[in-house]
């Protein structure tokens, strides 16, 4: 059936349009935008008050699938995207064994398709079973799909191996997504080392460990050439040395997330692991300078790392809890509330950072909602006030910061492929 | 002086940052009638009685679990030891049901040691008993601050104004910042000094704080000088070069020691590795309270069983 959005703010960061009008959606295609569009027969929805905007992108995120299906599997992981806005997300390998072969990228695409609530895209593991030793077969996974490569979650130690990996992925105009973070320094860590981390006696991880690492991969980028994606950027230096590696030209590119963006680790709770993240959440002095990376352009891309685990793994002593928390569900409403209410962010800054940037970095034909484009939209209520619950969750990770946060603005209906497969909070497939 | 009014009971001790000034004195207070029980031929009141704990200690502990145990049955409570190697733990047992097991059993307090910092705060977020903090990683180690303080006060008849210095492993060690947060409420001054590596960073951004580079400049003139253990391992892990530059340039022995008042007073938690961080000279010396230190551990840990249980009053 043909579905007409009407009367909402449209916002295209794509074509850098922002009016008041309707979309038209017909055949699983943007069929036409206009505020006199005749549709009989369609679903009228009045998106009066609301904003329209291409279904978001979330290029970093863990469904742990395969092998780790007790902490989210890709049913329940395109069930939290769908609840959040989401229409298309890229998986990190990260997972058990670790996707690093063709074949696991064929099934991991064909699940996906088969489940059919978004769209997921595949990164392939970098190196053989995320060791930093031997690359993995990067051209092969790139013929099956794969649309990044990354060793997601470990620093890629050494250098000859990073460079090696620039070289070669050149062959294949595939970004290398950098989990910044020197491994030797934050070993054992447990939170941002500062003064929260001395006086709890958890050992830290300091902001220098994720500095060291940003600058070898924009050093090694600068020599080889080519491309590199500074992930979940957290350190007030790294964005410096980002922001400089830009204006010398180098091909690099960055993401931040909602909690780097929005909280300290002032907020750290030791009996909680719901706080527990890597890179740790850091100092106020480093959430402002990724904000000022976000609006100064240094920061291309909004992600949610989104790292569900199980309630038994979160449930313990801090310490010893794996770090992560979901995300997809609470970006928006974080991020509307936090930055975008406060006039930190604009609404289309913040909607081209999830939708236009991302497609940009990972080559996706997707996060444009002209006219002939797929239909995958979200419509976001501004004034919508909710209280975040974890018990509403449809991902199986509940341990999120967020939770009890009373937020303002979320996502409340997401249309994939032509399709409503959200509608006021609920997944309806 | 007027009368405390303070109650501790049913308080958990998970560290002195969160005991007030007025908390503390009480449990000093109520320390010196305890150390006297101590004293008696016959070493049992019935204070008690009745109640029962638990020892929880993940990690090994000789004079920590034995003081805790002491204290326990010097005032009428039946005490049980849990070790981690004996228990369920191995067996892979979560904190959570381990807890559990202990408050469907009836413990009245859990007295724990666990390696990771927060252990603890968590056990009393899940747990009903009373827990008592007997350490928790690099963290807190509350009973440890509160006989440090009475031992001082024992000697020096007050502990405002007081300099006390900390030297050696500050990093790892919970009896630092339970002395730290416990000597700064109660106005003592604090010294800390140890190499740069066994020293976190960002953590004198507080007043009454100060770090030093060289033990010198933090024992000068100190009334206090608190010891810290160095644990072997720590060099294998290349923090300091080796045991013998160590004690030749961060150990406290009797030649620095003439820095320090001619009074002042030694202490050190133990284990002791003598020649390394202390010298014998030092550790037996006249300044030392280091064996008064554990008899006043009794007397602490009965006074924080007797105030957290029952209020001290019955």
């Amino acid at each position: 059936m043909d579905i007409l959005l009407q009367g909402g703010r449209v916002i295209n960061p794509a074509t850098n349009y922002d009016c008041d009008t309707s979309v038209l959606i017909r055949d699983g295609k943007i069929a036409d935008i206009g505020s006199d569009i005749e549709a009989p027969g369609a679903e009228c929805i009045d998106c009066s008050g609301r904003i329209v905007a291409p279904g978001l992108i979330d290029m970093h995120v863990h469904f742990r699938e395969p092998g780790q299906e007790a902490k989210e599997d890709f049913l329940s992981g395109s069930k939290a995207a769908a609840a959040g806005g989401y229409t298309t997300v890229a998986t990190m390998p990260n997972t058990s064994p670790a996707v690093d072969n063709a074949a696991l990228v064929r099934s991991l695409k064909k699940r996906a398709h088969d489940i059919g609530l978004c769209n997921i895209e595949v990164i392939g593991a970098l190196t053989k079973g995320r060791q930093g030793k031997e690359l993995a077969e990067v051209g092969d996974m790139t013929e099956a799909g794969a649309v990044a490569f990354s060793d997601d979650g470990n620093f890629v130690d050494s250098a000859r191996v990073m460079l090696n990996a620039l070289d070669y992925l050149r062959a294949f105009d595939k970004t290398i997504i950098c989990h910044e973070e020197e491994t030797s320094l934050v070993e054992e860590g447990a939170m941002n080392e500062g003064h929260r981390s001395a006086m709890l006696g958890i050992k830290g991880r300091p902001t220098v460990a994720e500095d060291i690492a940003v600058a070898r991969d924009i050093l090694l980028a600068e020599y080889a050439d080519a491309r590199v994606h500074i992930a979940h950027i957290s350190s007030a230096r790294s964005v410096e040395l980002v922001r400089e590696a830009k204006r010398r030209g180098i091909r690099v590119t960055a993401e931040a997330t909602p909690h780097h963006l929005t909280m300290t680790d002032d907020v750290v709770d030791y009996t909680d692991s719901a706080t527990k993240v890597n890179p740790p959440l850091r100092s106020k002095k480093d959430t402002e300078a990724v904000l000022q990376g976000l609006l100064d352009g240094t920061i291309d891309a909004i992600v949610t790392d989104h790292s569900p685990h199980a309630e038994e793994e979160k449930d313990r002593e801090y310490i010893y809890a794996p770090s992560g928390f979901p995300g997809l569900e609470t970006a928006v409403g974080v991020l509307m509330s936090e930055l975008v209410q406060k006039g930190r962010l604009s609404i289309d800054t913040m909607i081209s950072k999830m939708t236009k940037e991302p497609a940009r970095i990972l080559g996706l034909d997707a996060g444009d909602i002209s006219i002939g484009k797929k239909a995958d939209v979200v419509v976001i209520d501004p004034h919508l006030d909710w209280t975040v619950d974890a018990s509403k969750f449809y991902t199986r990770g509940s341990h999120s910061p967020f939770v009890g946060r009373k937020l303002t603005g979320k996502s409340v209906l997401t249309i994939y492929n032509g399709r409503i497969v959200m509608r006021d909070g609920v997944v309806t497939v | 002086m007027a009368k405390n009014t303070t109650s501790l009971r049913g308080k958990d001790v998970l560290g002195l940052k969160d005991f007030s000034k007025e908390e503390i004195r009480l449990v000093l207070d109520t320390a010196k009638g305890m150390k006297d029980i101590i004293h008696r031929d016959i070493k049992k009141v019935p204070a008690l009685r009745g109640k029962s704990i638990v020892t929880l200690f993940y990690e090994p502990s000789t004079r920590t679990r034995t003081s805790f145990e002491t204290a326990g049955k010097y005032l009428g409570a039946d005490v049980v030891n849990v070790t981690a190697g004996t228990s369920s733990i191995i067996k892979g047992e979560s904190l959570r049901d381990t807890l559990y097991t202990l408050q469907v059993m009836g413990f009245d307090a859990i007295v724990m040691r666990h390696k990771a910092e927060g252990a603890a705060a968590y056990a009393a977020k899940v747990a009903d008993p009373v827990i008592i903090n007997a350490g928790d990683g690099a963290h807190a180690h509350p009973s440890q601050g509160l006989l440090n303080l009475f031992t001082i006060e024992e000697h020096k008849g007050h502990l405002e104004g007081l300099k006390a210095a900390i030297i050696g492993d500050i990093s790892h060690s919970r009896v630092a910042r339970s002395d730290i947060q416990g000597m700064r409420k109660m106005g003592i001054e604090v010294h800390l000094a140890g190499p740069k590596t066994l020293l976190p960073r960002y953590l004198f951004e507080e007043p009454g704080i100060f770090v030093h580079d060289r033990i010198e400049e933090a024992i000068k003139d100190a009334d206090v000088i608190n010891v810290l253990r160095i644990q072997l391992e720590r060099q294998k892990s290349g923090l300091f070069p080796s045991m013998r530059e160590y004690a030749r340039i961060f150990g406290l022995n009797e030649k620095r020691l003439t820095l320090a008042k001619d009074d002042v007073l030694i202490l050190h938690p133990g284990p002791m590795n003598k020649g390394l961080e202390i010298s014998p000279y030092v550790a037996y010396g006249s300044n030392s309270a280091i064996q008064e230190q554990v008899q006043n551990g009794v007397a602490v840990r009965m006074a924080l069983l007797a105030l957290t249980l029952t209020g001290g009053n019955d």
